[in-house]
């Protein structure tokens, strides 16, 4: 047992280290990189970064709020990195969130009156459903060979948010004073609201997220199911062959990676708003698939891409207050920090999560 | 249904599908080097606001549709450098030059948001004007209208008649079969990439330019991914492409039609219709087509790296 | 286009072909686990066929991959035409006139023959028309025997007339040099005749036949000049007309060649283990739908699968380890009506295979031999419900198996892709034959392995037999098959077209029924 754990801590430290280095270089040429396009838009980048890190880090509140935009960032990588073993790749993680949000509000508006405890897990439950069963379907289409999951889930990220408006704008559309501007459902009551902690906006979600990196670690490094996926995504033929029902494994898989997205989805709603806006997600979903991608699928690795991308966030707002820069410059950086891992094959996903296997091989 | 419906449906199917068109038979000429492009969005977000920026800038809406050609060009160089120098996986890279090109689209046209354009000078087509009370409004269209069935015939004669398509065709069916017959591999898909990038950034520019006459951001709403579905349905021929665009140009001027004649349907649902279809027509024909597929393509299809 | 009256044609046979057109000297070759060629000496000839003899692993194809520049040697140098080149890759050996065609052919089997012949036209004209190429390939196709329609598609073409477009290939990219690979592999015995005629068609014309095998009597049939190889030297050139099969077994192996004798002839089989009754299946893409197939194998015994690749043999063992569902018929597995059953429930009810290809098929490349051995048989692995999994059992599984089985250990913590060929079909055995199945499908399990693991392979299959298992024995060696098996199906377009017990195995009738070809005097 001792053994066991000096082993465990020698490959944690070496693996974390070299990682860490490979995530400084990697964010550190993207930054400069970043900067350089700010540069060209006549925007001051060190001014930016500067105004960035010292509320992010500098302040009880910005560090709260930086707490809180890496919630939905956790929820939706690992959304990503689930099925990305099984070698499915789940861009749908901005329409899963969604949708989960979606069903999450329909629990929170038409049903009775409930104690808080009985609530909040109806209303997990319901988030988890309505991601997963938008994942689910992708799923299916891919285990029977008609679809390409990529491109099934890509599609329906522009459906999802599209019903989510029809329904605010429709039936669950809010007749208070004062939404007649800007349109969103009722406010959910009380009891439906996710805790919060410290007095800051820090909610439960933040437990639902790390729940779920201990999860993604524990299933697939020691169950019988892990290994199962882990074979899915190394060699699909050869597991059918081995009597593997790759058809089950990837629905499943889909659907419980959806409902993860799901939650975060019905955790921003729940938590933060208090009720359901149209397009109230600014693209969690794909910078949960940028994390995963970055982390290589690593459950340490998206834990801390997920805290530096939510700093690098907090930024991007700061730049739409300060100095006019458009919100969705933020994709530049991300296609940016994509572009450095793709283009250096030392920064595969593969290669990244085996920097942090390097002591197994036993399992 | 009325005549002005049908002439409106019919008028809206070819303004809507050319764009489409031009984008899918990019998206064939790199599907047949081997090569799925999901970044095709991004760069008909960019070549949109290139386009729309420099016409606005220059005056001109010519110049504006050229440099976002070569715009599009430009940028899925990006897209051909990850794949085939470094070897990275296909969709992945795609997805990068989508995020780029919705990025540095959005800060490129912030200036010009609202802005209105005179769009591209049409022509009628002589002979037809004598019935110009039927025909006015279907047969007057741009010169890039008028050049996209053309363009579908020259694309399929430089891929099944030319040389060079040959060499194109083996790259995509089967790299190593390629190889082993001394042609460059890289050298090609670089080709097809830039011609693919090209074709796009034409779409993408005459979208803001002449149909929409405007820029606003995101405003190409996922036609890169339905020219991605297209190609599929098309079986990856550029002929049959002309067919698979004009069908979904009808069916977004169907939607908006019944929009602008007031039908009881929420807007929201109608613009859902142009996924559905997407996702309805890879559905019923995806799991046929797999073996129609350029060989070297299932690779990426089957998602193994 | 080629012209027939250019210098290409060679050496005139009469004046005694003394220049060689190629000379290797001193080739050595390494690779990481083996010595593939030590210091090779070889002259080849205008106007002959050159066999190089040798088993699998002596160095021959190596060797020949080498003249073609798709290795470089590590030490000698190669002369064509009296010069000294150096060659770098298949295109420069292109430029001298050398060309290869391999056992796993580069064929697009989507396009068409003329658009694959005209991929290796030098020249070709910009606007590329198939008319053109196609008038090319009826004449060279006249002449040398290869007959194909230039507008067919290569998919649909038999095995053998792909193999035709393969060489049609060469000869349009003015190969003098024709070099081929194991090209006897996938034919049936009169196909071979028929190949042995192109030779004779081309010799006549001046080209130099180079033919790789480890057939003695293909040998003995049709070359002029033979070289023996083993174990990366040469043991001997010896010219055609004085070999005698006795003479090269003495080379080839170095004393008598090892016969041991498999068939022990004793007990009668036992109870039926799998039957299938009037089975047919739906094609899928691209293969063989299967019709109306009755089977039935028995314990103890080992039934043996002929026919010419792609006529239905994948379809037949996926069927068997339920892969592919029956559309019609039964599927019987120990005395169980199996037809609805999945792959995983068929796996669990004592079948297992090893593939025709155990590193795409059977197991997970990146990972060890541990995980893909608990891969094998996960259920018995798991503990606590599936939460964790009992790795040390893992760990004394392999060992008994790996001990049981004769078998050199190997280090279990290893990625499998590092294994050689023989190591990594050992180790699927091993994992395979550990769960004690009672029904194997072994398909093309010898296939390309050097002399020892294939032997090691034949000797546990039929220690299987021994002890009441059924094997479904799927092989293109038809003298492997006629020396294991207990009963001979062939297999044609999906149908079971004949059956032979051991008294009745004649090699050309078995040949004529795998191919459809009348079987009189073709």
């Amino acid at each position: 047992m001792h053994r066991a754990w000096g082993g465990i801590a020698q490959f944690v430290k070496r693996g974390w280290t070299v990682a860490a280095a490979r995530y400084a270089g990697i964010l550190g040429g993207a930054l400069i990189a970043y900067a350089a396009v700010l540069l060209l838009a006549g925007k001051d980048p060190i001014r930016a970064y500067a105004d960035t890190f010292s509320f992010a880090l500098g302040t009880r509140y910005g560090f709260s709020e930086v707490l809180v935009r890496m919630i939905p960032l956790l929820l939706t990588a690992v959304a990503v990195a689930l099925p990305s073993r099984l070698g499915l790749i789940n861009v749908g993680g901005e329409g899963q969130l969604y949708m989960g949000a979606w069903l999450a509000t329909w629990g929170a508006i038409t049903l009775p009156s409930l104690p808080k405890a009985v609530f909040i897990p109806i209303l997990i439950v319901m988030g988890f459903v309505g991601g997963g069963g938008w994942a689910a379907f992708a799923g299916f289409l891919r285990a029977r060979g008609w679809v390409n999951e990529t491109i099934t889930t890509l599609l329906m990220n522009y459906v999802a948010p599209l019903l989510v408006g029809y329904s605010v704008y429709g039936m669950w559309r809010s007749r208070e004073v004062g939404s007649a501007a800007f349109p969103q459902t009722v406010a959910f009551p009380d009891a439906a609201r996710l805790p919060r902690f410290f007095g800051t906006r820090v909610h439960l979600g933040l437990l639902l997220g790390m729940v779920a990196l201990l999860g993604l670690w524990f299933v697939m490094e020691r169950t019988k199911w892990g290994l199962k996926m882990r074979a899915i995504g190394g060699n699909p033929e050869a597991s059918r062959r081995l009597g593997i029902r790759l058809g089950l494994y990837i629905v499943v898989v889909m659907f419980i990676a959806g409902g993860i997205a799901g939650v975060a989805g019905m955790a921003e709603v729940t938590a933060l708003h208090g009720r359901l806006r149209a397009g109230f997600s600014p693209g969690y979903g794909f910078m949960g698939f940028l994390i995963s991608w970055l982390a290589g699928g690593s459950p340490l690795g998206i834990l801390m891409m997920s805290f530096v991308l939510a700093i690098v966030f907090s930024g991007g707002t700061l730049l739409q207050i300060t100095q006019g820069v458009p919100f969705s410059a933020i994709n530049v950086l991300m296609a940016i920090i994509l572009f450095v891992v793709l283009a250096n094959p030392r920064f595969s996903s593969g290669a990244l999560r085996r920097g942090f296997q390097r002591g197994g091989g036993r399992r | 249904m009325s005549w002005e419906l049908l002439r409106g449906v019919i008028s809206g199917t070819i303004m809507y599908g050319v764009p489409l068109l031009y984008t899918t038979l990019g998206e064939v000429i790199g599907q047949r080097a081997g090569m799925v492009n999901l970044g095709l969005e991004g760069i008909l977000l960019v070549s949109a606001a290139v386009g729309f920026a420099v016409s606005s800038w220059t005056g001109n809406p010519w110049i504006g549709l050229g440099v976002a050609g070569i715009a599009g060009s430009v940028f899925n160089l990006v897209y051909a450098f990850l794949v085939v120098t470094r070897r990275a996986n296909q969709l992945a890279s795609g997805l990068t030059v989508m995020f780029l090109g919705m990025g540095l689209s959005a800060m490129i046209g912030r200036a010009f948001v609202g802005g209105g354009s005179k769009g591209l000078v049409r022509y009628q087509v002589p002979g037809v004007s004598l019935f110009s009370w039927a025909t006015k409004s279907i047969f007057s269209y741009d010169l890039v209208v008028y050049l996209a069935f053309p363009t579908a015939v020259l694309v399929w004669w430089l891929l099944f008649r030319m040389r060079w398509g040959l060499s194109l065709r083996a790259v995509g069916e089967s790299p190593s079969a390629a190889f082993a017959a001394g042609r460059r591999i890289a050298v090609l898909k670089y080709q097809a990439a830039l011609l693919c990038g090209f074709l796009a950034g034409i779409a993408g520019a005459h979208l803001s330019v002449a149909l929409a006459r405007t820029w606003s951001e995101g405003m190409t709403g996922g036609r890169g991914f339905i020219a991605v579905a297209l190609v599929i349905f098309s079986k990856w021929h550029p002929l049959r492409a002309i067919v698979g665009a004009m069908l979904f140009g009808g069916a977004v001027t169907l939607q908006l039609q019944l929009q602008a004649q007031g039908a009881a349907i929420s807007p929201f649902v109608l613009n859902m219709i142009p996924y559905l279809l997407t996702l309805g027509v890879l559905w019923v024909w995806g799991g046929a087509r797999r073996f129609a597929a350029p060989g070297g393509l299932g690779r990426v299809y089957l998602g193994e790296e | 286009m080629r012209s027939r009256n250019d210098s290409t044609i060679l050496a005139d046979r009469n004046s005694g072909a003394a220049t060689p057109i190629a000379s290797l000297r001193g080739i050595s070759k390494r690779f990481p686990n083996v010595v593939a060629n030590d210091a090779v000496d070889l002259d080849l000839f205008p106007g002959e066929v050159h066999a190089l003899l040798g088993e699998n692993g002596a160095g021959k194809s190596t060797l020949m991959k080498i003249l073609y520049g798709f290795y470089s040697c590590d030490r000698g140098s190669i002369s064509v035409d009296g010069e000294e080149r150096r060659i770098s890759s298949p295109l420069d050996a292109r430029m001298l006139g050398i060309g290869m065609v391999f056992q796993v052919f580069t064929l697009i089997p989507a396009m068409t023959v003329a658009e694959n012949i005209a991929l290796y036209v030098p020249d070709l004209s910009v606007r590329f028309t198939a008319r053109s190429v196609g008038k090319v390939i009826d004449e060279l196709g006249d002449r040398y025997g290869l007959r194909v329609d230039p507008r067919a598609a290569v998919r649909d073409l038999p095995v053998g007339d792909q193999q035709k477009v393969e060489v049609l290939k060469l000869l349009v990219g003015r190969a003098r040099i024709l070099i081929f690979d194991e090209a006897t592999r996938v034919l049936a015995p009169h196909e071979i005749e028929g190949l042995f005629e192109i030779f004779e068609m081309l010799k006549r014309d001046g080209y130099a036949v180079v033919f790789i095998t480890h057939k003695m009597r293909e040998v003995l049939a049709c070359a002029d000049r033979i070289t023996v190889m083993k174990q990366g030297r040469v043991s001997g050139t010896i010219e055609g007309r004085q070999a005698t099969e006795s003479a090269l077994v003495a080379r080839m192996f170095g004393g008598s060649v090892p016969d041991p004798v498999f068939r022990q002839g004793g007990d009668a089989p036992g109870d039926p283990i799998l039957e299938l009754r009037g089975v047919r299946t739906h094609p899928i893409g691209m293969g063989v739908g299967l019709r109306d197939v009755d089977l039935v194998i028995r314990a103890g015994e080992i039934v043996g699968v002929a026919g010419v690749s792609g006529n239905g043999q994948r379809e037949l063992g996926d069927l068997i380890l339920g892969l592919i569902p029956c559309a019609r018929g039964k599927r019987w597995i120990l005395d169980a009506d199996a037809t609805t059953w999945s792959a995983g429930k068929i796996r669990a009810s004592g079948v297992g295979f090893v593939p025709d290809d155990p590193l795409g098929m059977a197991v997970v490349p990146w990972m060890t031999l541990a995980q893909n051995a608990a891969l094998g048989d996960v259920e018995t692995y798991a503990r606590h419900g599936g939460l964790s999994i009992d790795w040390d059992h893992v760990q004394r599984d392999i060992a008994a198996s790996f001990d049981e089985l004769s078998f050199e250990a190997l280090d279990a913590y290893v990625p499998v892709r590092a294994f050689s060929g023989g190591q990594l079909q050992r180790a699927v055995l091993s994992r395979e034959l550990g769960r004690r199945p009672r029904l194997f499908v072994a398909s093309y399990p010898t296939r390309g392995l050097d002399v020892r693991s294939a032997m090691a392979a034949r000797r546990v299959l039929v220690d299987l037999r021994e002890r009441g298992g059924g094997v479904l024995w799927i092989s293109e060696d038809l003298d492997e098959l006629c020396r294991v098996s207990d009963r001979l199906l062939v297999l044609r377009d999906g149908r079971i077209v004949g059956e032979f017990l051991p008294n009745e195995m004649d090699r050309q009738r078995i040949g004529h029924l795998m191919t459809d070809s009348g079987g009189a005097d073709a």
